[in-house]
Parts: structure tokens; sequence; C-alpha cells
């Protein structure tokens, strides 16, 4: 449904993205994430023909976004960054307005208005101005505009920052219930929001993207990996092997830390098993001595870091 | 077409709304009001000399004012975002809000001809002259305002966009009043830009296609301008 392709943007002398490439395919909701300043809004602002590429190409619904962006236009409901609104029309007054331009027919208008004001839960503020909703409303209302003309993509760009714990819940099911017959993209630098929305995760850094899979994958990954870090008195040699020989354990690597007073050892291990006892028994077998052993799990915050730390 | 009609009512209400229209409409009844009844009741003159003197220098200060809002503001509050991904062209977007300008201007400009009418019943008064008159005041208020359409659309600053688009209304005001000071060669073409001359023409009685070509082309230069700046952050 989108197709990144080698996509860069120069801002003077800065890439705010570059060669980046992903794709979207229909149906999916895909979780667009990153540190602040990381190319995200930069890339949803291209998608949504708001500004072209420096260079390469964007296709939404195989058609290009610089040779056809009215029609890529009309295919896209938009919730820009921080969510503008005209704060001195009422909620009817602006989602009308919106329907107009999305050139809706004139009989659907009021249909489609109160279909969102429905889904979107905007029953009591309907005549209230913008400028005097809370947050949380406002966002349904951007939402509402987003999606007025029954688009097949959704781009929404942060679209909970700022809000509260609740209204954070309360918008993301909208998010789920809505995408459910939509493609998405969501921005987000909210892990667990990627968790609680979205089928797939393309982590992007400075410029970059550095990670590009289904949540499953991402969650296999913090389940299936962990770490055991040991530290043995008494071993001469190299005992990578026989520590390798214990069952579970994928990779062990010799670790050189100042100060301690045995040598230390970090095991890889499936996350299903835990070798513990195992690496205990073979110790005494051995005639190791074990003066630290800890085991840690990866999790997705971890990966997130890695994958975003700034060096 | 359709999307400038949609923008069209959108601004016209947001001036109603905000409520600029009233400010501007009162504002500028009480002005010339004011110039009008001096002239006729003090001085005794029953004419519209006065009233076409004095509009075209109000509109120095009026135009931009009623313009500087457009585009500014939706650029600050970041709804412009919203609005140019829609499917509706960035000059759509310009004509659209520069029509709703210039029918604000109108509806300030129109009441004034209570003023003709009280003149007419009392003295003698050129008909033809005073249609043509106000003919042209309302040709150079839109000229004025397609300038500030474009100043508005430099700036995401409201006060920045009145400056910018008052010292361009300036300086095309001014030129008629410089040509004592140019080199001959540089008189004609100067001549020629000059608002207030064209103005001057008009409201003699003749309404020349020549006065009327300067203005549409005024108008449709700034409002290009206006589009292209708007188009601008492509290359940002």
């Amino acid at each position: 449904m989108i197709e990144i392709s080698n996509l860069t943007k120069v801002y003077g002398q800065q890439a705010a993205i570059d060669d980046i490439s992903f794709k979207v395919d229909t149906g999916e909701i895909v979780g667009f994430l990153g540190p602040n300043g990381a190319g995200k809004t930069t890339t949803m602002k291209i998608i949504t023909c708001f500004m072209p590429p420096t260079s390469g190409r964007v296709t939404v619904g195989g058609l290009d976004v610089e040779q056809h962006s009215m029609d890529v236009r009309r295919m896209i409901g938009y919730l820009p960054e921080l969510n503008p609104l005209y704060s001195d029309m009422n909620v009817v007054d602006f989602l009308r307005y919106i329907a107009e331009l999305r050139e809706l027919e004139e009989g659907r208008i009021n249909l489609r208005i109160r279909e969102m004001v429905d889904i979107c839960g905007l029953g009591d503020v309907l005549h209230k101005d913008i400028s005097q909703l809370s947050k949380g409303y406002r966002q349904r209302v951007g939402l509402a505009q987003a999606m007025i003309h029954d688009p097949k993509i959704l781009i929404l760009d942060e679209p909970t920052i700022g809000l509260d714990p609740n209204q954070v819940v309360d918008i993301r099911n909208l998010i789920k219930k809505l995408g459910r017959a939509k493609t998405v993209i969501l921005s987000t630098h909210i892990l667990s929001e990627v968790q609680a929305t979205c089928d797939r995760a393309v982590i992007i850094n400075r410029g970059k993207i550095v990670a590009d899979s289904t949540l499953a994958d991402l969650q296999r990954d913090i389940s299936g990996r962990q770490v055991i870090d040991v530290e043995l008195l008494n071993v001469s040699g190299d005992i990578t092997g026989s520590l390798g020989g214990i069952a579970g354990v994928e990779e062990v690597r010799e670790t050189y830390l100042d100060g301690n007073a045995g040598r230390s050892f970090r095991l890889t291990v499936r996350g299903d098993i835990d070798p513990r006892a195992d690496i205990f028994k073979k110790a005494v077998d051995s005639d190791w001595i074990i003066v630290a052993m800890a085991r840690e799990k990866r999790s997705l915050e971890d990966i997130f870091h890695q994958l975003t730390k700034t060096d | 077409m359709k999307n400038i009609w949609i923008i069209f009512k959108r601004e016209l209400r947001a001036y109603f709304d905000a409520p600029i229209a009233y400010v501007v409409i009162t504002a500028f009844l009480l002005v010339t009001g004011w110039f009008f009844t001096t002239n006729f009741f003090v001085v005794a003159q029953a004419d519209l000399r006065v009233i076409f003197g004095i509009i075209p220098f109000i509109f120095l200060f009026f135009t931009p004012a009623i313009t500087m809002r457009l585009i500014s503001e939706e650029r600050k509050t970041g709804t412009m975002e919203l609005l140019v991904t829609m499917p509706i062209s960035d000059a759509a977007v310009i004509v659209g809000k520069y029509l709703a300008a210039l029918a604000l201007l109108s509806a300030s400009v129109l009441p004034t001809i209570i003023y003709a009418i009280s003149v007419a019943m009392l003295g003698d008064i050129d008909g033809g002259a005073a249609i043509a008159g106000y003919l042209g005041l309302i040709f150079m208020g839109a000229a004025y305002l397609a300038i500030g359409t474009f100043g508005s659309s430099l700036t995401d600053s409201q006060v920045i966009a009145f400056i910018v688009s008052f010292f361009l209304v300036f300086v095309f005001f001014l030129l008629d009043k410089i040509l004592f000071i140019l080199p001959n060669w540089l008189v004609t073409p100067v001549e020629y830009l000059s608002i207030e001359r064209h103005f001057q023409n008009i409201s003699r009685g003749v309404i020349d296609s020549r006065d009327v070509i300067y203005y549409l082309s005024m108008i449709g230069l700034f409002l290009f301008l206006a589009a292209r700046s708007l188009a601008a952050r492509r290359w940002r």
C-alpha cells in the first residue's frame, strides 16, 4: 500500500532522513518508532504530500506522491504533529469544513459527521468551540477529522502525546478500532504504544532505519534471549567450549572486567531454559568456584535503547 | 472552483466570528463619516471629492489589517499543514482567502454610498463619475489586498505581516508622489506602476481598459507570489 524507497530529505546541510526504505502492506498497523528528531515527522510529511523528498520515491497505492499528489491526498487521512485545529470553530462546523474540503457529497456529510461523532465519542462537545476542549477531546476531534472521508490509509503523528494515562488508553483503543479495516502508520517515541496497538515496528534513528520487524518477532526477541553473567575462580585455560556445552547456551564470550577477582563470562541463552543449575553442576564437576552469577532478561526498552543510543 | 468557495465561506465566517469584521467596518465608517460630515456640514461643500480623496489614504492602514492574519495565522497554529494536505491546490487556498478579504473590504466601502446619496439629494452630482469612483476604489482596494495577502504568506507573525504589507502598499502609494525627483526616462514607467494614478484616471469617470488591466495584473502578480510563497515549504 505504501512503498518508500531510498527516501532522503535534506534540510540545509543536514539530512533529516537518509536513504530509508520500507513497505507497509494493506491492513497493517505499523508503529514508526524513534527518539525525538529521528526523522519520523519528516517521513510522514513526505507521505502526506506536505513536502517533496530531496531524493528517492514514495508511492501510495501505486501512485507517486509527487506526480499524483491530489489522488494520494484523497487516499490518506492525516493527523499532523501537535494536532493543529481551528480553535475558533466549533466541533460540528470544523468537521463539516473538513468534510467539504475532502470532497464528500453534500448528502453524505451529515451522515459521516454523525458516524465520526459516535465512534470518537464527541456527542457532549458538538457545539463547543475547539479552543475550550480538553486535550483528550482535541485529540478525538483530530482523529475524527482524519477519518471523516473514510480513507484507506491513516497517518498519525504522535497521536497520544501530551495525554494523561486514561486518555492514552482511550485513544489507543480508538485507533485499534478504527484501524481494523485500514492501513495505519503511527509514529511515537513510546514503546508501549507500539506494543499496545501495532502489528509491526519500524525503528528509525538519526534518519536511518535500524530495525524493521513484526511485533511478534520483537517480542520473541525479548523472551527468546537472556544473558547470564558468571564470575569464576580457579579457572585455567579456555573454558568457553565447556560452558558452551551446557543445554540452551548459544554463545559464550569472556568479558574482561577490571577489579574482578576471577574471570568473567557472558552466556547468551535461549529464553525458555534456565541453565543456572547446570552451570552450578558444571562448576562443581570442573572444580571452579562461582563467586557471582546474574541473569538479566532483555526488554523491548533495552532493544530500543541499544538501537537508538547516540553513540 | 468549489474549493475556492469552501475556503471563501470559512474565511468570511472567521472574519465575522472573530469579530474582526465588525471592528473593521465600524472603524472605517467612523473615520470616513467624520471626514464627510465635517466637509459636508462645516465647509458646506456638496461633492464627493473628500470621499474619494480620503479613502485611498485610509486603505493604506486598513487593507494590511484585513489581510495580516489570512495566511500567517494558519502558519503559526499549524493548521496550514492540515489545509495543504487536503486535496486542494495552493492557488485555490490563496484565492479563496483573498476573495474573503475583498468581500470584507467591499462590505466596508459600500455603506459610504449613503454619503453619495446625501450629496446627490442636495447638490449636483455626476452620477457616472461617482459610480466610476466607487469602482476605482474597489479596484484599488483589491490591489492592496493582493499585496497584503502576499505579505501575510511570508511569515507566521501577524505583526510582521502587517508591517511588510503596509510597507509594500505604501511604496506603491508613494510612487506618483516622487515623480518630480526622478530622471525623465523613469517617469513614465514609474507613473504606470502607481496605484494612485490609475485610480485618478478611473475616478474621473473614464474606465479605460489600460487601468483595469493594470489592476488585474497587480492582483494576479501578488496572488501568484503568495501561492509561490505558500509552496516554498517545499524547498525548505
